[in-house]
C-alpha cells in the first residue's frame, strides 16, 4: 500500500508530486510555497495572512468575480492558508474539472493583482477574525504562550497579527512579500486523485514550466527557509494570565521550547508525545483529569516541530475552581513521567497506534497530498510514508523516557491561563511551585 | 448502482454493508435513533451523558481494558450525539473487524453505569457545556433554538440545560440507555474492504443473542405554525457581534426539502449533507448572493446557511459574521432584502444550474473516505432510510426555479423567523 508517488522537478526548480487515486472522481491539488508569517517585516505582523486572503481575489487577466464564477459553476473549492514557514494554495475539484482548475490556481499562483479594494476588504475580515479571537480563551491562552515562551524570538509573534500591526499592512508590503517569497524554485506542486501521474504531470509542466523566463517576476533569490534561531528556553517556572472574566470557564496553555522537525531522535519525542497526550482520549494526561478527576472535558499535548523548535504544548479547559488542580495535575503526571518513565505498554500501545493508523491518515486524496508536501518540505524522502513503521518501531522505551526528561520539567514550564480565573485574587491559595512574573 | 446489502436480524437489528475495496480498512458505525429531543423536561442531555458513559467499560470490556482497545489496530474511534440519534464509529485495519462489533455489541447490551463513572462524567460534561458558553456564537445558537421552539423538544440544546445535568441521577442514565439501546431501534453499517456475507455472519454471531427489546417511546409533540417573528438580543460581553435567523423548515423527507436546500445554495454555496465532516471542503461561495452583498461588500468577515437532514421539521438557519465597525442592523437590513429579492424575482436558471453542479460535486466529496459512506447511510437510515441518501440525486433532478421560489415564499416568511442578535458590550 505505499504511496509511490511521482516527483519531477521541471527545469525552474519547481517540484511537482503525483499520485493517483481512483476512488472518487475528485482531485485535490495543493501548491505549497516556502514563505509565511516568518518572513513578515518586524513592523507588519500578519503581512503573509493577508497575502494569503488576497492572493486569490484577482489576478492580471482574471477579476476576482469571474475567479468565483468559474470556481463556484464547477463546485470546486478554492483556498490560500499561510503558516509559519509555508503557505498554501489548496482546491479540491471533480476530476473533469482538473484542466480548468489547475489553470486557474496556477494564475492566481504566477501572477495574482492585489487589487486595492480587495486589500481592503480583506484586511478588515482579517481584523475582525483578530477580534474574535481576543474573545477565545483557548485563542488568547495559546498566545499567551508563545509570548511568554519565546520572547521576541520570530515564534513569539501571532501568524494572524494584531488588529495594529494588519491595519498599518498596506497593498506594496503585499507584493514585496509575494515577490520575495513566490519563486518556482520555492514551490511543490501536489496532485492526487483520479489523474494519471504522467498526465498530472505534463499539465502541471505547462502550467509552471516557462515560469521565471521572462514576462514572470525575476528569480533567483535563495530558498527562503534560511536557518531558524534557537530559542532561549525559560530557565524557570512562569506563570501569564489573561483575565476574561465573563467567560464559563478557564483556558489553559502549559508548554515548552520543543525541538526541531530535524532533531535526530523526533521519532522518540512523537511516540513520547502520543503516550503523554494523544493515545485513546488523550494518553496519560486524559487519563488523570479528564477519566480519573472528571475535571475537564479536554485535555491534550502536542508536538509542533518545524524548521525551528516550535512548542510543546499541553492544553486543557477547565473551571475556574479547577485550574489549580489542573496544573498541578499536569505536574504530577510530568513529574512521574520524568522520574520513573513510561511503562513498557504504554509505549508499546503507542506505536503500534502510530505505525497502524497510517493507512487510514492516508485514505483522502486531501490527506495524502498534505502528507506528500509535508515530507517534500521536511525532506523526509518520497518514500517516508514507508519508512514510518520502521522509524516508530526503533524507538525504544529508554528513548521515548530520555526525550521526556529532555523536555518535560515542570520547574522550567510556562503556563498561561485566559479565563474567568484572576491569580492575583487567588495567590493565597497557590501552591509555592508557581512564580507569578506578569 | 447501490452496492448495499441490507438485512435485518430475527432479534430486530439492521444491518448495512457495502463493499469499498480501495484501502484495507472497515469502518463501522452502530447507530441508534435516539437524540436530544427524545429527552423529557428534568433530564435534557441525558442521551449526550449516555453516550459518554457507553465508553466506560462492559461486562466483558473490563474499565482499564477500554483504553487503546482500538488504537491498538491503529484505529479511531468516537461518537456523537444530535437531536435525532447517537452513534458510535471505529475505522481501522479490516483485521479489527470482529474486535470492532465487538465492542458495539457490548455497548449495546452490557454497559456498566459505575456510580462513580457517572460521576466523574458529570463533571466532565458540565466542562463540555462551559466551553461552548465561551463561544458567543453558540450562546446565541441555544438562545435561538430555544426561542424558535415552544413545544416540539428540539428546543432544548443536545448538552442538555445545566441544572438538569447537576441533578441527575445514574438510574435517569441507565433507564434511558436500557429504553433505547435496543437491536429493533439501531442500525449497524459496515463499510471497507470486506466482504458483505461474511460481514452479515459476523454481525449475527456477534448481536444475535441480544434480546429484541420494546419499541421505544417516540416524540408526540408537533411544532404549532409560528404566528409571529420572534426576537432574541443578547448583550454580553465581547468583541464581535454575531447576527442569526432561523426559520422553521422542513423535515428531509417532505418534497420541500431539495427546493430549500437549492435555495440555501443560492444565497450560501452548496454546502452538502454530510454533517460528520462536511465533506472536508469548504463551500463554494464567492458567487453566492449573501456572500457578495455581505462579504465582498465589507459588512461581514463570514456568513453561512444550514439546512440539516432532519427527522422531524427544524430550522433553516442563517449565521452572520459582523465585521468590525458594522452594525447588526445594517446586516440585517441587506440579508432580508435578499430574502425578499428571492421570493419576489426567483433564482435564475444560471443559477440553477450553477447550484446543481456544486450539490453533485459535494455528494461525491461527501462520500470521500470508507467513514464517510458508511456515516452517510447510517446517518440517513436514522431520520428515514439510507435509500433517501442514495435518491438525492433524483430529487435534485427534480427540483424547479419555480420550486425554490415557492419554498423559499413559503419557508423565509417574516412570521415563521427567529432573528438574534449578539450585540457586544465593552467589560
Amino acid at each position: 500500500m505505499a504511496l509511490h508517488p511521482k516527483r519531477t522537478v521541471l527545469g525552474n526548480g519547481l517540484a511537482v508530486i503525483a499520485k493517483a487515486n481512483h476512488t472518487t472522481p475528485a482531485v485535490s491539488l495543493l501548491i505549497g510555497v516556502r514563505a509565511g508569517a516568518y518572513s513578515d517585516p518586524a513592523d507588519r505582523e500578519g503581512t503573509a495572512a493577508l497575502c494569503a486572503r488576497v492572493l486569490d481575489r484577482g489576478t492580471i487577466t482574471r477579476p476576482a468575480g469571474v475567479i468565483a464564477d468559474d470556481l463556484d459553476g464547477r463546485g470546486a473549492s478554492l483556498s490560500v492558508v499561510t503558516g509559519r514557514h509555508q503557505m498554501a494554495i489548496s482546491a479540491t475539484c471533480l476530476a473533469d474539472d482538473f484542466g480548468a482548475v489547475l489553470a486557474l490556481a496556477a494564475d492566481v499562483a504566477r501572477h495574482p493583482a492585489f487589487p486595492d479594494a480587495e486589500v481592503a476588504t480583506r484586511r478588515a475580515d482579517l481584523i475582525t477574525s483578530i477580534r474574535q479571537d481576543e474573545d477565545n480563551p483557548a485563542a488568547m491562552a495559546v498566545d499567551a504562550l508563545a509570548r511568554a515562551l519565546y520572547g521576541s524570538h520570530p515564534y513569539g509573534r501571532k501568524v494572524r497579527g494584531s488588529a495594529a500591526s494588519v491595519e498599518g499592512i498596506r497593498r506594496q508590503d503585499l507584493v514585496r512579500f509575494y515577490q520575495k517569497g513566490f519563486q518556482p524554485q520555492a514551490i511543490t506542486v501536489v496532485v492526487v486523485g483520479d489523474v494519471a501521474e504522467d498526465a498530472a504531470t505534463a499539465a502541471i509542466a505547462k502550467a509552471f514550466g516557462d515560469w521565471g523566463s521572462s514576462g514572470d517576476p525575476p528569480s533567483g533569490l535563495p530558498r527562503p527557509d534560511a536557518a531558524v534561531p534557537d530559542a532561549v528556553a525559560p530557565a524557570e517556572r512562569r506563570l501569564v494570565t489573561v483575565p476574561m472574566m465573563s467567560k464559563a470557564q478557564a483556558d489553559l496553555a502549559y508548554g515548552f521550547v520543543g525541538i526541531r522537525r530535524a532533531h535526530p531522535d523526533y521519532t522518540s519525542f512523537s511516540v513520547m508525545n502520543n503516550a503523554l497526550g494523544q493515545y485513546a482520549i488523550g494518553g496519560r494526561l486524559g487519563d488523570s483529569i479528564r477519566e480519573r478527576q472528571g475535571m475537564a472535558y479536554y485535555v491534550f499535548s502536542s508536538l509542533d516541530a518545524s524548521l525551528g523548535a516550535g512548542p510543546f504544548t499541553i492544553r486543557a479547559g477547565v473551571s475556574a475552581d479547577n485550574v489549580e488542580r489542573a496544573i498541578a495535575s499536569i505536574d504530577a503526571e510530568l513529574s512521574a513521567v520524568v522520574q520513573s518513565g513510561f511503562t513498557a505498554q504504554e509505549i508499546d500501545e503507542s506505536k503500534s497506534y502510530l505505525v497502524g493508523s497510517l493507512p487510514r491518515q492516508l485514505e483522502t486524496n486531501a490527506a495524502i497530498a498534505s502528507f506528500l508536501l509535508n515530507a517534500d518540505f521536511f525532506d523526509l524522502g518520497l518514500d517516508y510514508d514507508e519508512r514510518v513503521p520502521g522509524l516508530v518501531q526503533a524507538v525504544t522505551l529508554e528513548a521515548a523516557n530520555e526525550a521526556a526528561r529532555r523536555l518535560l520539567d515542570p520547574s522550567r514550564a510556562t503556563i498561561a491561563v485566559a479565563g474567568p480565573w484572576n491569580h492575583e485574587a487567588r495567590e493565597s491559595h497557590e501552591g509555592q511551585a508557581i512564580r507569578k512574573t506578569s | 448502482m447501490s452496492g448495499v446489502r441490507e438485512t435485518v436480524l430475527d432479534n430486530g437489528l439492521k444491518v448495512l454493508v457495502q463493499e469499498v475495496h480501495t484501502a484495507p480498512l472497515a469502518s463501522v458505525w452502530c447507530w441508534y435513533k435516539v437524540g436530544s429531543k427524545d429527552e423529557t423536561p428534568g433530564v435534557t442531555g441525558v442521551s449526550h451523558w449516555v453516550e459518554h458513559m457507553n465508553f466506560k467499560g462492559t461486562r466483558n470490556i473490563p474499565r482499564d481494558q477500554v483504553k487503546g482497545i482500538i488504537e491498538k489496530f491503529g484505529g479511531s474511534w468516537n461518537g456523537y450525539t444530535w437531536i435525532d440519534q447517537t452513534t458510535y464509529l471505529e475505522t481501522a485495519s479490516k483485521d479489527a473487524l470482529d474486535r470492532m462489533l465487538f465492542i458495539e455489541a457490548e455497548r449495546m447490551d452490557a454497559c456498566l453505569y459505575d456510580p462513580a463513572d457517572c460521576e466523574s462524567e458529570r463533571t466532565v460534561i458540565i466542562s463540555e457545556l462551559q466551553g461552548g458558553e465561551n463561544d458567543p456564537e453558540q450562546l446565541l445558537d441555544t438562545e435561538v433554538n430555544a426561542t424558535a421552539f415552544k413545544v416540539h423538544p428540539y428546543h432544548h440544546p443536545t448538552i442538555g440545560w445545566l441544572s438538569d445535568l447537576q441533578t441527575m441521577t445514574r438510574e435517569d442514565l441507565y433507564g434511558h440507555y436500557r429504553r433505547y439501546y435496543v437491536p429493533s431501534n439501531a442500525t449497524i453499517v459496515v463499510v471497507g474492504d470486506v466482504a458483505a456475507d461474511d460481514v452479515v455472519k459476523r454481525v449475527a454471531a456477534q448481536f444475535g443473542a441480544i434480546a429484541p427489546g420494546s419499541r421505544p417511546p417516540r416524540v408526540r409533540q408537533v411544532e404549532p405554525p409560528q404566528q409571529a417573528e420572534r426576537r432574541v438580543v443578547l448583550r454580553k460581553e465581547g468583541t464581535a457581534a454575531y447576527w442569526k435567523a432561523a426559520f422553521h423548515a422542513p423535515a428531509f423527507s417532505d418534497e420541500d426539502f431539495l427546493p430549500l436546500l437549492v435555495a440555501d445554495a443560492v444565497l450560501n454555496g452548496a454546502a452538502g449533507v454530510n454533517i460528520w465532516s462536511g465533506g472536508g471542503v469548504s463551500r463554494p461561495q464567492r458567487s453566492a448572493r449573501l456572500y457578495r452583498a455581505l462579504v465582498d461588500g465589507g459588512l461581514a468577515s463570514s456568513v453561512s446557511g444550514a439546512l440539516m437532514p432532519t427527522e422531524h421539521p427544524y430550522l433553516y438557519s442563517l449565521s452572520v459574521n459582523v465585521a468590525a465597525g458594522r452594525t447588526l442592523a445594517a446586516v440585517e437590513g441587506v440579508v432580508l432584502e435578499e430574502v425578499a429579492r428571492l421570493q419576489r424575482d426567483g433564482i435564475t436558471p444560471a443559477e440553477l444550474a450553477k447550484v446543481n453542479a456544486q450539490l453533485r460535486a459535494r455528494f461525491v466529496y461527501d462520500g470521500d473516505s470508507v467513514t464517510d459512506i458508511a456515516h452517510q447511510l447510517g446517518f440517513f437510515e436514522t431520520i428515514g432510510s439510507w435509500r433517501a441518501y442514495h435518491g438525492l440525486g433524483a430529487r435534485l433532478e427534480a427540483v424547479t426555479a419555480e420550486a425554490v421560489q415557492a419554498a423559499a415564499v413559503k419557508y423565509l416568511a417574516p412570521a415563521n423567523r427567529t432573528i438574534g442578535w449578539f450585540e457586544p458590550v465593552d467589560a
